[in-house]
């Protein structure tokens, strides 16, 4: 298992066999800025991660390259054992069978009623008959509580149902990994702690490896096995539950007592912000 | 002047970078469509017809209206320019031919552009703003064979059936006035127009709408998949695609007429 410690000091990575997600020394720039920053941590088999951090972070970043969405600079992403970062388009398309992802705003296709955006990992990658199709997604939209919903259309759906039914289409071919983008973001405190113990229920009775980005504390502290602290594009920390509460790091702390951010002003740097020249006169690039 | 020629340099780079990107995705849906049954990723046929009927079906009636239309207006300028020699009749040839080789595919092109363009880059753009591209790329399915490709056969198929009807309609838009001024009935006005028309003619009218077909899928669908910055950014890459089309198209136009004209 990959520890804390392991992280802080840098220590060589070993892989366990029941590593599902290994991330090593994962850099990536956006045209010249710097994004993420030697990016390193395991998730293990049956395993809830959370990936907390504030805003701008970069944890919705660090999930589009687990996704496998973009490519980065350097280092690597293994899924199940595979790097996704040299994977041809074939493999990863196989690979994609094995994952659900169920984004913040649900992306459910607006075209499609509920039952239809369930079926569709189905119907592109089975040659399963309609009955079965039918059957399934409202076995997977009863998982959710959604029954009765199949046939309505995403705008017709309040925000919980649209994650609920996003969850339903990311876990409806059984796959080994769960990605849930912001779970509880937009939702009212009821209809989050009830997604955090679908969540939970899911992990138990399909002992699925879940990866969840999210920034609300409470919901971090109830769903994640462990949890990788994201600031800045850095990982602050990578620990337990009661780890990250204990830690002494101070951005750590911060972050948990949701004190704001202070940065030192860099009194030129703020003059060539306002003036927009740079302190030798001359006018930025 | 630096910035105004780093300005022009980086307006020349994007150029280049958008015609290299329709390129590619004409290719790669082509690709697609011929080669994706090998890879058990086909594109489906359901979507191409569903795609046929939102293009081509549901744009007949305003097609029509606007071809008819034209033709009758090149009756009214014809007859009136021809009286002064004496060469009423030669309309006839004037207007069918200018119709099929020219006026019918121009303006169902442009029609399509405005009405069916605009709509894919809408659709695609704001798919990609709700992150519907990302699901469909996280489930294993590629957005170019599932989006573009159904468009592209349906934009090649659909286009040139409207131009033909276009070809009709506007001739019958003719017929109609000059039966009137010309004292001759519709049917011997379309028997005659029947008569001085060549496949030939036709021919190029359609394989002209072939490639306003690719032109405003490429530049629809190109346009959604770049944009950027909202429902205001939805709407910015609507107004260039439409645009970008429309201007496309006559360039294209002009290109083609003048070398099948050789």
């Amino acid at each position: 298992m990959n520890t804390a410690a392991q992280v802080e000091n840098n220590l060589p990575h070993q892989v366990a066999p029941d590593v599902v997600i290994d991330v090593k020394n994962l850099v990536t720039h956006y045209d010249d800025k710097l994004i993420l920053d030697d990016i390193n941590f395991t998730v293990n088999k049956g395993e809830i991660m959370v990936i907390m951090g504030g805003s701008g972070s970069g944890k919705s970043t660090l999930l589009r390259f687990l996704l496998g969405l973009n490519t980065p600079t350097s280092g690597t992403v293994s899924l199940l054992g595979k790097d996704i970062t040299q994977m041809s388009a074939q493999e990863m398309y196989e690979m994609r069978k094995q994952m659900g992802v169920a984004f913040q705003g649900g992306a459910l296709f607006g075209s499609m009623t509920v039952a239809e955006n369930t079926q569709l990992p189905l119907r592109e990658h089975t040659r399963l008959d309609e009955n079965t199709m039918r059957i399934m997604s409202r076995m997977k939209l009863e998982v959710v509580n959604l029954a009765g919903f199949e046939d309505l259309m995403p705008a017709q759906l309040s925000g919980g149902m649209i994650k609920r039914a996003a969850l339903a289409r990311a876990i409806i071919m059984d796959p080994k990994l769960l990605f849930f983008d912001e779970p509880s973001a937009g939702l009212d405190p009821v209809v989050a702690a009830e997604l955090d113990e679908l969540i939970l229920r899911l992990r138990d009775a399909m002992n699925m490896s879940i990866v969840v980005v999210t920034h609300e504390l409470d919901s971090a502290f109830k769903i994640a096995d462990r949890i990788t602290v994201l600031d800045r594009g850095k990982i602050l920390m990578c620990g337990t539950v009661d780890e990250v509460r204990n830690s002494g790091n101070e951005r750590i702390h911060n972050l948990l007592n949701r004190k704001p951010r202070q940065d030192a002003v860099d009194v030129d740097e703020y003059m060539g912000r306002l003036t927009g020249r740079n302190i030798k006169g001359s006018l930025p690039d | 002047m630096k910035k105004a020629i780093s300005h022009v340099g980086k307006l020349s780079l994007n150029a280049i970078e958008e015609v290299g990107y329709a390129f590619m995705l004409l290719v790669e849906s082509l690709e697609w469509f011929f080669l994706g049954k090998f890879r058990n990723q086909s594109v489906r046929l359901a979507h191409i017809f569903h795609e046929a009927m939102s293009i081509g079906v549901k744009a007949v009636p305003i097609a029509s209206i606007l071809c008819f239309s034209v033709g009758m207006m090149l009756a009214l300028q014809g007859l009136e320019t021809l009286k002064p020699y004496g060469a009423q009749s030669q309309v006839v040839t004037g207007i069918a031919v200018s119709v099929t080789r020219e006026f019918s595919a121009l303006i169902i092109g442009i029609i399509v552009a405005g009405r069916s363009g605009s709509a894919i880059t809408a659709r695609i753009g704001t798919m990609k703003e709700s992150q519907e591209i990302d699901a469909l790329r996280v489930i294993g399915i590629n957005p170019v064979r599932y989006l573009a490709a159904p468009i592209l056969i349906a934009m090649m198929l659909v286009l040139p059936l409207l131009t033909v009807i276009g070809d009709f309609l506007g001739m019958l838009g003719g017929a109609v006035y000059t039966s009137f001024e010309l004292n001759m009935t519709v049917a011997t006005y379309m028997n005659r127009s029947f008569e001085v028309l060549s496949i030939n003619d036709v021919a190029q009218g359609v394989s002209k709408s072939i490639v306003f077909a690719i032109i405003i899928v490429l530049v629809s669908v190109s346009n959604g998949f770049k944009v950027t910055g909202g429902s205001e950014g939805v709407g910015r890459s609507t107004t260039r695609s439409v645009v970008l089309s429309i201007s496309y198209i006559i360039v294209a136009d002009m290109i083609f007429t003048f070398f099948l004209t050789r």
